[in-house]
């Protein structure tokens, strides 16, 4: 039990698991009822729900970065693939005839994930055949993306009225919201496929020495290009949650700066940029942090204007504290008392 | 004292081996010019400028005049100053994502002060103060705590985001005679040629970072840490502060920026240089920096940005087209780029 302890708190996830708890503490000691969930209308309400439900696109946008992330390379365009997405999801709603059946819904989706799914091979392409680093072939389609989305709404902010396409963003399935279902299914099938075959240990393997795994006989080019292609996927669905959400599709903003929560959330988790080991409980946990801490600053009545900079200081600390030197002095320091407290400084 | 000594030494003309497609071609060129290789992607860059201008001659009246290009230079002079800063954390192997965040907030906090009225003689040194002190801050915690850039920075970014928002959430317009004063000043050169205190302070930027990068020994420490950094430190070089003082010139160039756009706009909002970093970064990379570090030039950043400011200028002309094809030929333009880039790399790795 004592060592189990020691372990937990030696990982990586310690902290942020910590900055969580501590969140989530904070939160029910302003609002007593923060930690409650009702039901109502057959739905659970509450502001966990809501926590839950505000995670989703954040998480599917996070889970594809995390594959990325491990193959030792990033993906700059995901906020410009959600944009891409809603705009086309939302076009073709508007523009058909019935834009409430589910028919057109479905062909919607399939066009807007579909269209992902391309924009995702074409990242994979620029990376694992041309060669070029993935910061900047990212950034070509990051850069271009929004330009696209404008081209596909004619630059304006294009709004459906359709009962199903409402219902990804905002129903409600079994008790739960849809959008939590969707992203807790990708989530399972990410960590079932990676964790329960050897695909999770390839693509570490590719991140950790991609020339070493490549003369081992793995397939590195198949795998990085699968890890772009999934990740702009996600984020494809990621796009018609958050166009569904509101329903309506703002090329502009939608999905603006999720690329580099979503990377927060990944690094937040215990990931480390330079490839290799992942941590899908790590980035969950990350993404709720961050989904959590917008939370509380409303919650706790803080002026939104000083949210950015509540964020700021959150997560300069959550990196500080995982950072090589932080880490190693504390180690230091823990040895000779089992658990000693450690004061939490901000800042430099 | 002149010379880069750390790049690799350009291979014998006409060398024999089996040559790529574009960039072999390039090569080919080049070599028979004796260009230096490593010249190679800013006259590509050139080119394309000479050519854009040329697109625009042949298809608008007026559009080779001097108003058109002096323009150019006092339109996009906080992107230059931007872009010279990053070029530096670029050509060190890392990038810096807080920049315009930082513009936004020198911007907001110059508006401030000269509210509450401060002398300009105070707050302009203090605004660009602002940005090295973040800088300072990124730098360390890159090289102390070993965080990377592109997570460091992009820490810095919220910081400076946040404290922006925090300063004031609207718009607050200048009233300050400097600052009228250099916004509304404009010095011709010849009939139609003409230039802004602005301008001149880019380029005074510019001149100084061509000479700090390519004529000190700083500088080549940077080239240095870009080309290896483990290899630097064996080197005996100063790895550490010039590590740090890189993030501390790329935050005071995002300050001088923040200042410059404050006086083009002539007043200060929170919200400014949303998206401004990948203007730089791109501007870089065209300019012909290599991402991976260790090559690249300050007068290159320089034509990267004048080819960003000229598709806009092309696009303002032909007055059909929709503001977002810009981001797209911009994203093209960086695509071909990288593309032609990796050729050359593959070619001198042959």
């Amino acid at each position: 039990m004592k060592d189990a302890l020691t372990t937990f708190t030696r990982s990586r996830i310690f902290w942020p698991v910590v900055a969580l708890v501590a969140l989530l503490v904070a939160n029910t000691l302003k609002t007593s009822s923060f930690l409650s969930v009702r039901v109502q209308d057959g739905h659970l309400f509450g502001a966990l729900v809501d926590i839950a439900r505000n995670s989703s696109p954040l998480l599917l946008v996070a889970l594809g970065m995390t594959l990325v992330i491990a193959t030792r390379g990033i993906d700059l365009s995901v906020g410009a693939v959600v944009a891409i997405s809603g705009a086309v999801a939302c076009s073709f709603i508007a523009s058909s005839p019935d834009p409430a059946s589910p028919v057109t819904v479905l062909t919607a989706v399939g066009i807007a994930v579909g269209l992902s799914l391309v924009l995702g091979v074409w990242n994979g392409f620029l990376v694992s055949v041309v060669g070029i680093q993935p910061i900047i072939a990212t950034l070509v389609l990051m850069t271009a993306g929004r330009g696209i989305a404008m081209l596909i709404t004619g630059g304006q902010i294009t709004t459906v009225n359709s009962p199903p396409f409402k219902t990804i963003g905002s129903g409600f399935w079994l008790g739960l919201p849809v959008s939590v279902w969707i992203a807790g299914l990708v989530f399972v099938a990410v960590a079932v496929l990676t964790r329960r075959t050897a695909l999770g240990m390839l693509l570490e393997s590719v991140g950790i020495n991609p020339s070493a795994s490549r003369l081992a006989g793995v397939h590195a080019r198949t795998l990085i290009w699968t890890a772009y292609a999934l990740a702009a996927t996600f984020a494809g669905i990621a796009g018609l949650m958050i166009s569904s959400n509101v329903m309506a599709a703002d090329a502009n903003n939608a999905g603006l700066f999720i690329e580099l929560d979503a990377i927060l959330a990944v690094v937040i988790g215990g990931t480390s940029l330079a490839g290799g080991k992942f941590s899908l409980s790590g980035t969950l946990v990350g993404v709720l942090v961050i989904v959590t801490l917008t939370l509380t600053v409303t919650i706790l009545g803080v002026p939104p204007s000083v949210t950015p900079l509540f964020k700021a200081v959150v997560v300069i600390a959550v990196c500080l504290l995982q950072s090589p030197v932080v880490r190693a002095k504390l180690a230091a320091r823990r040895r000779p008392a089992v658990v000693a407290p450690v004061p939490a400084k901000v800042g430099a | 004292m002149i010379t880069h000594e750390l790049e690799p030494a350009p291979s014998p003309a006409g060398g024999a081996q089996p040559s790529g497609a574009a960039g072999g071609t390039l090569t080919r060129v080049a070599s028979a010019l004796r260009l230096d290789r490593r010249y190679i992607p800013v006259i590509g860059t050139l080119v394309v400028l000479l050519g854009m201008f040329a697109l625009g001659a042949s298809r608008y009246e007026n559009f080779l005049s001097g108003r058109v290009i002096s323009n150019l230079l006092i339109n996009n002079s906080y992107l230059v100053v931007l872009a010279v800063g990053m070029t530096f954390v670029i050509i060190a192997g890392g990038i810096d994502l807080s920049v315009g965040a930082v513009v936004a907030l020198s911007g907001i906090t110059a508006a401030s002060l000269f509210q509450s009225g401060w002398p300009a003689v105070v707050v302009i040194p203090l605004v660009i103060l602002i940005g090295s002190v973040l800088g300072l801050v990124v730098g360390v915690m890159v090289h102390v705590f070993e965080i990377q850039p592109f997570i460091a920075t992009l820490a810095a970014m919220f910081l400076a985001r946040g404290l922006a928002y925090v300063v004031s959430l609207s718009s607050i317009p200048i009233t300050d005679e400097t600052i009228v004063w250099l916004s509304s000043t404009r010095i011709p050169l010849g009939e139609t040629w003409s230039l802004t205190p602005s301008g001149i302070i880019a380029l005074l930027v510019v001149a100084i970072a061509f000479v700090v990068l390519h004529y000190t020994r700083f500088g080549r420490t940077v080239y240095a840490i870009g080309g290896g950094e483990q290899s630097a430190v064996l080197m005996g070089l100063p790895v550490a502060r010039t590590k740090v003082l890189i993030y501390v010139i790329s935050g005071t160039c995002a300050g001088i920026a923040g200042f410059l756009f404050t006086v083009f706009s002539r007043s200060g909002y929170s919200l400014t240089g949303v998206g401004m970093e990948l203007d730089a970064i791109a501007a870089v990379v065209i300019g012909g920096t290599l991402l991976t570090g260790g090559s690249g030039f300050v007068l290159g950043s320089v034509l990267g940005v004048l080819v960003l400011g000229l598709i806009q200028t092309i696009i303002t002309f032909e007055g059909t087209l929709s503001s977002w094809w810009t981001r797209i030929v911009i994203g093209a333009l960086l695509l071909a780029f990288v593309v032609i880039q990796r050729l050359l790399l593959v070619r001198r790795r042959v």
